[in-house]
This record gives structure tokens, sequence and C-alpha cells, in this order.
């Protein structure tokens, strides 16, 4: 059976995962995300993953809920609160889960995982996990970083305001001033010709 | 003495939680941090099964994972921006013509 730390953590994860989709303030909601994840780092720790748990705290809830935070700020308050939900659904996506999780949960503790024991305690993990990254893994960590890299330059022209191009483009000369250069340079040959 | 079915217990119920999000909730926002909760469920079941054979590269493929949830989640809350301000709404039903 389970320990206590481990009992505390998974009632705090599922806690917070629970109240991060029901609370009635997104905000709310938002925090509440941050520690589920930081609850699941504690997961990374208990299953002795350090390194996994440190990257997991510096991206989930340093750049995600931040920036799930900012989202939810800068989106106006009142369209936040549209919770028209009809009972139907939330009945039937209560039943499918709960079905989901029985059937799924059945078949695990019928099966040999039910029984199986975690092997002897790994050594020098960060070590091994570079090893891998920078040479059998080493294509795949390229294209991730390019991965990211691309999708942060969509999402920044995807969040760009369509009217700041307008606004650019007002800037630029007139059609009245163009009109007048070209009077300008008229008058220019007009008096060398004269000359 | 926790062992591996403990992990994939919380792991399923968390999958369980992020379904149920995905099928009840319309709210943009909701629907993103139901996703979150899938894939850390899904992470949560790497390093478990990594721990349970001793081997490496479960936490390796967990650290992928994390990074490509980073890039996704900037891209959907991009998206919610871009929609919010052509339907001043967070509701997906109002999002007509994103449909096919």
């Amino acid at each position: 059976m389970a320990d206590a730390g481990f009992i505390g953590l998974s009632i705090l994860t599922v806690g917070s995962a629970i109240f991060a989709l029901e609370s009635r303030e997104i905000i709310y909601g938002a925090i509440a995300l941050a520690i589920s994840m930081l609850g699941i780092a504690g997961f990374f720790i208990l299953l002795d993953s350090p390194f996994v748990a440190m990257f997991q705290i510096a991206v989930y809830v340093g750049a995600v809920a931040v920036l799930v935070i900012f989202i939810v700020m800068l989106v106006r308050t009142e369209s936040l609160f549209s919770t028209d939900e009809d009972k139907g659904r939330r009945i039937a996506g209560l039943i499918f889960s709960l079905l989901m999780m029985v059937g799924i949960g059945v078949l695990l503790f019928s099966s040999l995982f039910s029984r199986a024991e975690f092997s002897p305690l790994m050594e020098k993990i960060v070590n091994k996990i570079g090893n891998e990254m920078l040479t059998y893994y080493s294509p795949v960590f390229i294209l991730l970083a390019l991965t990211l890299a691309g999708s942060i330059i969509g999402a920044l022209s995807l969040a760009r305001r369509e009217d700041s191009d307008e606004r650019a483009q007002t800037s630029t000369p007139s059609p009245q001033y163009e009109e007048k250069i070209y009077l300008d340079k008229k008058n220019e040959e007009h008096e060398q010709e004269q000359v | 003495m926790t062992e591996l079915i403990n992990f994939v217990t919380v792991s399923l119920i968390l999958v369980g939680i992020g379904i149920y999000g995905l099928i009840v909730k319309r709210n943009a926002i909701r629907m993103i941090f139901a996703i979150e909760i899938i894939a850390n469920a899904a992470n949560l079941n790497l390093i478990a099964f990594s721990r349970y054979l001793g081997d490496i590269q479960g936490q390796v493929f967990a650290l992928f994972a994390i990074a490509i949830a980073a890039a996704e989640v900037a891209v959907g809350l991009a998206i919610i921006i871009i929609a919010y301000r052509l339907y001043k709404d967070i509701d997906v039903a109002q999002y007509k013509y994103l449909r096919g």
C-alpha cells in the first residue's frame, strides 16, 4: 500500500486538477493548474528523477502557468463567466470519463502491472540524460529547438494586431505629398531649360 | 511502499478528469487546462515506466514531451487571443467560422 506522502501528493494533484476545471473564477483555476503541475513535479521526485522534476517546474510553473495567467488578464472579465454548459453534456461527460477510468482501471488491476515492482535505483541519471540527448537523440534535440522557435514565431505572428499594419501604411507619403514632389521636379526642369 | 500501479492509477484519474473537461467545458481557456492535465498524466506515466524498467529513455522522452507541450500552449493561447479579438468571446460554440 502507498505511504502517506504519496497519498497526500495525489490528493493535492487530483484535487487541484478538478478545481482548475470547476472553479468559479478562471484566474483561480489557472493558479490551481499551477499547483497541480507542482504536484506532478513532486511525483517525479518520488520516482527518483529530480532533473525532470526541475524541468517540469521551470517550464510548467514558471512559463506555462504565468502565460495562462497573463492571457486570463488580457481577456475581458465578463466573458470569462460563460458557464452556460447544458446539464446533459455535463452528465454525459461525467459518465464517459468514469466509464473510461473504470474500464482501464479494471484492465490494469487484473494485469501483471498491478504486482510489478520497481527496478533498483539508477545512478548518475543526469549524466546519462545528457549523454543520450547529445549522442543518440541529438537530431531530435535540434528538431525540438527548431520546433520551439517556429512555434514562438508563429504565436507572435498570430497574435500581432492587424491594424498596426494600417497605421504603418498611413505614415508613408500621402498622394498629395507625392504630387508636390512631382511639381517641384517639374519646376526645376523648367528653370534649367530657361537657363 | 509505493509501486508502479499507484502512479499509473493517479495518471489514469488525471486522464479521466482531463477528458471530462474536454467534453463538458465550452470555455477555450478551460479546454487548454484540460489538455495540459492530460499531457501531464502522460508525462507521469512515462516517468513511472522509466523508473519501473530502470531505463533512462523514458525520462528523455518526458523532457521532449514537456518542451513540446510548452510550444503547444504558446500557439493555443495565441489562437485564443485572435479568436477573442474576432468574436469578443472565448466560448468555443461561438467560433462559427472555425468549423470545417
